[in-house]
C-alpha cells in the first residue's frame, strides 16, 4: 500500500483498487455477521464495521475525482510537500477524545465517593465505565496524540512526505473505528477483562491490521528520508510502534467462542496469563506512555526551545537501556502472588535499574533548555513541556520505589498505585501532549501564534493544581488504607474490618474528584484556545512577539 | 575490523528496527518461557477442577460487569492477608482461569475465598442494593441481574472454546452434558448426580430464589459461592504437622 504513493496520488492505482476490494469484502463479511448473530452487541459492531467500509468506499471514490481537479499540496519552505491533513485531523481527534476521557474519569471518581451516581444501570456502572476511561485517555487521547505527532515529526526530520497516499488516512480512520468499537463494547459489557487490553478478539484483530499499516507508513517514510541520520525522536517512535505490535499480539491470543460471538477465552490461563498480561500491561506504560511520548519530547522540546538536544551520547545510552530494561519489569505487578518467586525478584530488580535510563531521558530533556531557561518565564508552552518532564522524572522515581517488594506489600491494591499512575498520566503524558498541541496548531493551520498565551498559562496553573490535589489525596488515602489493612490491636487481631477502610477513603475521593474537575477545566480552556486559533483570531492585548515559536528569534521581554 | 559506530544503526532504518525488536524480545522470553517449562510453577493440588457450566456463565458475568476493577482474587502470602481472607492463593487454584482474575485494585475486599462466607440470600440482597447489608459500601447495585434470564443457548461452544486453550479444560462428556448440567445445578429437584460426578463439590441450589427461570443472578451467585472452596487446606496443614 505504501509503495505506490507519490507517483499517482489520488488516481485509481493498484493501491486504491486493492483497498477498495478489501473494503467490499469487509462489507460483505459484516453483513453476514450482522444477519446471522444472536448477540445484540455483535450485531451492533458488525453494523459499525459495515458503515466504516461503505463510507470508506465513498471516500476512496471522492478522493479520486477530487484529485483530478485539486492541485498538489503546498510546498513548505524547504521544498517538500508535507502531508498535513491527516495530522490536523489527528489533533482534533486528540482534543475530542481527551475531553471525553477526562470527563468519564471525573464521573467515575465521584462514583467512588457517591455510589448513587452509578444509578444501578448496567452501562453506567463503575465496572463498565472504568475501562472506558482508561482506554479513552490512553488509547484514544494518547494514541491519537502519538500518531499525529509521529506523522509530523517523521516528515520534518526526514525532509520527506509521509509514505502512502491512502495509508495514513486508513491508519487515522481505522484507529478511530477501533476506539469506537472498544468504547461502545465496554458499555455493552464486551470485555476480556485484561487491563488496558479489554477489547475482544475481533477488535484486537482490527487493531492489528491498523497497527501494521501504521508501522509500514512510518518505516517507509524513514526509508525514503533525505537526511543521512535518523533523528532520535524517530528511534523512540519506532520502538513504540514495533513493541506495541509485539505486546498486543502476544497478550491477546484467544479462542473465540464462534465467529458470531463477541466472547472469547484467552489461550493462556492462570499464572501464565497473569505474567503475560503484566508483561503487556507494564510495557503499555513503558512503550505507549513512555517511549512514544519521549519521541514527542525529543521533537517538540528542542523545537520550541530552539536549542539542540543536550547530549547525543546520553540519548543513545538511555534509548537502548530503556527499551531493554522496561520489558523485564512486568512481574512487579504480581508481588507475593502465586507467580514464582524468582520471577517476582527478577521483575523488581529490573524495575529498580529502570530508574537510571528513565532519568537519562529526563536529564536530556531538561538540559536541552540550557541557555534558554528564561523562556520558562516568557513562554507558558515551554513551561508546560518542562513541567511534564519534571513529572516524568518524579513518577519514574516513584515507580522503582513501589516495585520494591517491601514497599509493594503496602502500596499494592491501594490508591497509591492510582496516584502514581496519574502523576505519570496527567503530569507527563497529559502535559507533554498539551505542549505539543500548542506548538502544532499554529504550525498546521499556518497561524502566527496561538489565540492567547495567557489562556495557556491559565490552563497550566488550573491543571497543575488539579494534579497536585489528585496525587496528594491518593498518596494519603492509599498509604492510609494499606496501613489499616495490616493494623493489629493489642490482642493481636486485625484492627479494622474491610469496610471501615472504605469509609475512611471518602474525603480523599472527593478531593481527588475535584482535582479531576480542575484538570478537565484546563483541557476545556485549551479546546477553546485551539478553536479560536484555528479560526485565525488573536486575543486583544496579547503581545504577539512575547514568545516566538519556531521563528528563530529570541526576544527578551520582561516578566508579566 | 572497523570500530563499531552507532552511526551505522542511525543510517539504516531496517537495522534499527531489527535491533530494537531483538532488544525488546529478550526480557519477555527469559521471564515467560520458563514458567511453561518448570513443573513447580503450578503445583499439583487435589480438588481443582474446571468450572461447571453455570459457574462458567457466572464468571463471564463477573467479567462483563468489570468486577475485577474493584475486587482482587489473590490472597497474597502476607500475615495480615491470610488472617483476613484465608489461606494464600495457590497457582493451581487459577489453573482453569481464562483469563485470570487476580485483579490489581481492592476498592472492595478480595474475593478469592468468598465462597460459603455469606448465604445465597445475603448475596441476593447485596446485589439488589449493597447498602442494605453493608451501609458503608460504595458498590453499585446490580438489580438487573435477577431480572435478566441467563442466555446459555450456545453453552457447548463455550466449553469447546475452553477445551482449545492451553489448559484443555472439559472432556467430551462434559461438553455433551453442558446444557443438562447447567440446568441441573440451578434446580435442587433435578437429577444432579451426573453433574456432581463430573464436577466434584458442585453446589446445587436455586441460587436466586426464583424457581421459575435461570437468571444471570443464579449464575453469578453459583460462581461466587464456589470461589476458594475446591481445595481442602486442612488436609495440607496436617501433612505439614506430621512432617515436623
Amino acid at each position: 500500500m505504501a509503495a505506490s504513493k507519490e507517483a499517482g496520488a489520488g488516481t485509481f492505482g493498484a493501491a486504491t483498487l486493492g483497498v477498495g476490494a478489501a473494503f467490499v469484502l469487509g462489507a460483505f463479511l459484516s453483513i453476514y455477521i450482522a444477519a446471522k448473530t444472536h448477540e445484540a452487541a455483535m450485531a451492533t459492531h458488525a453494523t459499525f464495521f459495515l458503515l466504516f467500509f461503505v463510507f470508506g468506499l465513498f471516500a476512496l471514490g471522492k478522493r479520486h475525482f477530487d484529485a483530478l481537479e485539486r492541485g498538489p499540496d503546498p510546498q513548505a519552505q524547504d521544498g517538500v510537500q508535507y502531508s498535513d491533513g491527516v495530522i490536523r485531523a489527528g489533533v482534533i481527534a486528540t482534543l475530542f477524545w481527551g475531553i471525553a476521557g477526562f470527563a468519564v474519569g471525573v464521573l467515575i471518581a465521584f462514583q467512588l465517593a457517591f455510589p448513587v451516581l452509578n444509578f444501578d444501570v448496567s452501562w453506567l456502572s463503575f465496572g463498565r465505565l472504568r475501562p472506558l476511561h482508561t482506554s479513552a485517555v490512553i488509547f484514544a487521547f494518547g494514541g491519537n496524540a502519538l500518531i499525529a505527532t509521529s506523522f509530523y515529526a517523521v516528515q520534518r526530520t526526514c525532509k520527506t512526505r509521509l509514505a502512502g497516499d491512502i495509508a495514513p488516512w486508513f491508519v487515522f480512520w481505522g484507529y478511530q473505528l477501533f476506539i469506537v468499537l472498544a468504547a461502545t463494547g465496554y458499555l455493552m459489557g464486551v470485555t476480556q477483562s485484561k487491563e488496558y487490553a479489554e477489547p475482544e478478539w475481533y477488535v484486537d484483530l482490527w487493531l492489528t491490521i491498523v497497527w501494521v499499516v501504521y508501522l509500514l507508513v512510518f518505516l517507509v517514510t524513514l526509508a525514503k528520508r533525505r537526511e543521512p541520520h535518523i533523528y532520535v525522536a524517530n528511534w523512540f517512535y519506532l520502538a513504540f510502534i514495533v513493541t506495541i505490535a509485539m505486546l498486543h499480539i502476544g497478550n491477546n491470543l484467544s479462542i473465540p467462542v464462534s465467529l458470531l460471538s463477541v466472547k472469547s477465552y484467552t489461550f493462556f490461563g492462570g499464572v501464565q496469563d497473569a505474567l503475560i498480561q503484566w508483561w503487556y500491561g507494564h510495557n503499555a506504560v513503558g512503550f505507549f506512555l513512555t517511549a512514544g511520548f519521549l519521541g514527542m519530547m525529543y521533537y517538540f522540546v528542542p523545537k520550541r526551545a530552539e536549542r539542540p538536544v543536550y547530549s547525543y551520547r546520553l540519548s543513545i545510552i538511555h534509548f537502548w537501556a530503556l527499551i531493554f530494561l522496561y520489558i523485564w519489569a512486568g512481574p512487579h505487578h504480581l508481588h507475593f502472588t502465586a507467580l514464582p518467586d524468582w520471577a517476582q525478584t527478577l521483575g523488581m530488580t529490573f524495575s529498580i535499574m529502570l530508574w537510571m535510563p528513565s532519568w537519562g531521558g529526563m536529564i536530556n530533556g531538561l538540559m536541552t533548555l540550557s541557555g534558554a531557561w528564561d523562556k520558562l518565564r516568557t513562554d507558558p508552552v515551554i513551561r508546560m513541556l518542562v513541567v511534564s518532564i519534571a513529572f516524568y522524572g518524579m513518577s519514574t522515581f516513584e515507580g522503582p520505589v513501589m516495585s520494591i517488594k517491601a514497599v509493594n506489600s503496602l502500596s499494592h491494591y491501594t490508591d497509591w498505585t492510582i496516584g502514581h499512575v496519574h502523576s505519570g498520566a496527567l503530569g507527563w503524558v497529559g502535559f507533554v501532549s498539551f505542549g505539543a498541541i500548542y506548538c502544532l496548531v499554529p504550525w498546521l493551520w499556518r497561524r502566527k501564534e496561538l489565540y492567547s498565551l495567557a489562556l495557556v498559562s491559565w490552563h497550566f496553573w488550573v491543571a497543575t493544581l488539579g494534579i497536585v490535589l489528585y496525587i496528594t489525596s491518593m498518596w494519603v488515602s492509599g498509604i492510609m488504607q494499606g496501613l489499616m489493612w495490616r493494623a493489629y490491636n493489642d490482642l493481636g487481631l486485625l484492627e479494622y474490618s474491610f469496610v471501615e477502610t472504605v469509609e475512611a477513603m471518602h474525603p480523599f475521593y472527593i478531593i481527588r474528584g475535584l482535582g479531576g474537575v480542575l484538570f478537565l477545566l484546563g483541557a476545556l480552556i485549551m479546546v477553546y484556545n485551539v478553536y479560536r486559533t484555528i479560526r485565525g483570531d488573536v486575543r486583544q492585548g496579547e503581545k504577539l512577539d512575547a514568545a516566538p515559536a519556531g521563528s528563530g528569534q529570541i526576544i527578551a521581554t520582561p516578566a508579566e | 575490523m572497523a570500530r563499531f559506530k552507532h552511526e551505522t544503526i542511525e543510517k539504516n532504518s531496517i537495522l534499527l528496527l531489527v535491533l530494537t525488536l531483538i532488544t525488546v524480545a529478550i526480557g519477555g522470553i527469559v521471564e515467560i518461557v520458563p514458567t511453561f517449562l518448570i513443573n513447580t510453577t503450578i503445583e499439583d493440588v487435589e480438588g481443582v477442577r474446571p468450572y461447571t457450566p453455570l459457574e462458567l456463565k457466572g464468571r463471564n458475568i463477573y467479567i462483563r460487569e468489570g468486577c475485577y476493577t474493584c475486587h482482587s482474587q489473590m490472597v497474597r502470602s502476607l500475615r495480615s492477608e491470610v488472617e483476613r481472607y484465608g489461606h494464600y492463593s495457590l497457582a493451581a487454584e487459577s489453573k482453569y482461569d481464562h483469563p485470570f482474575q487476580w485483579g490489581s485494585k481492592r476498592t472492595g475486599p478480595d474475593l478469592a475465598r468468598v465462597g460459603g462466607k455469606y448465604s445465597d440470600e445475603w448475596h441476593r440482597i447485596h446485589m439488589q442494593n449493597p447498602r442494605a447489608v453493608v451501609p458503608e459500601s460504595i458498590m453499585p447495585g446490580y438489580g438487573f441481574l435477577a431480572k435478566t434470564p441467563l442466555n446459555y443457548r450456545d453453552i457447548e461452544n463455550d466449553l469447546k472454546a475452553m477445551r482449545m486453550t492451553i489448559s484443555q479444560a472439559y472432556s467430551e462428556e462434559q461438553i455433551a452434558n453442558a446444557r443438562a448440567d447447567l440446568e441441573a445445578q440451578a434446580d435442587p429437584e433435578s437429577d444432579y448426580d451426573g453433574l456432581q460426578e463430573r464436577y466434584a463439590k458442585a453446589q446445587v441450589r436455586d441460587f436466586d430464589g426464583n424457581p421459575d427461570e435461570i437468571t444471570e443472578l443464579d449464575a453469578l451467585i453459583a460462581y461466587l459461592q464456589m470461589l476458594g472452596t475446591l481445595v481442602d487446606f486442612s488436609a495440607y496443614e496436617d501433612v505439614v504437622f506430621e512432617q515436623q
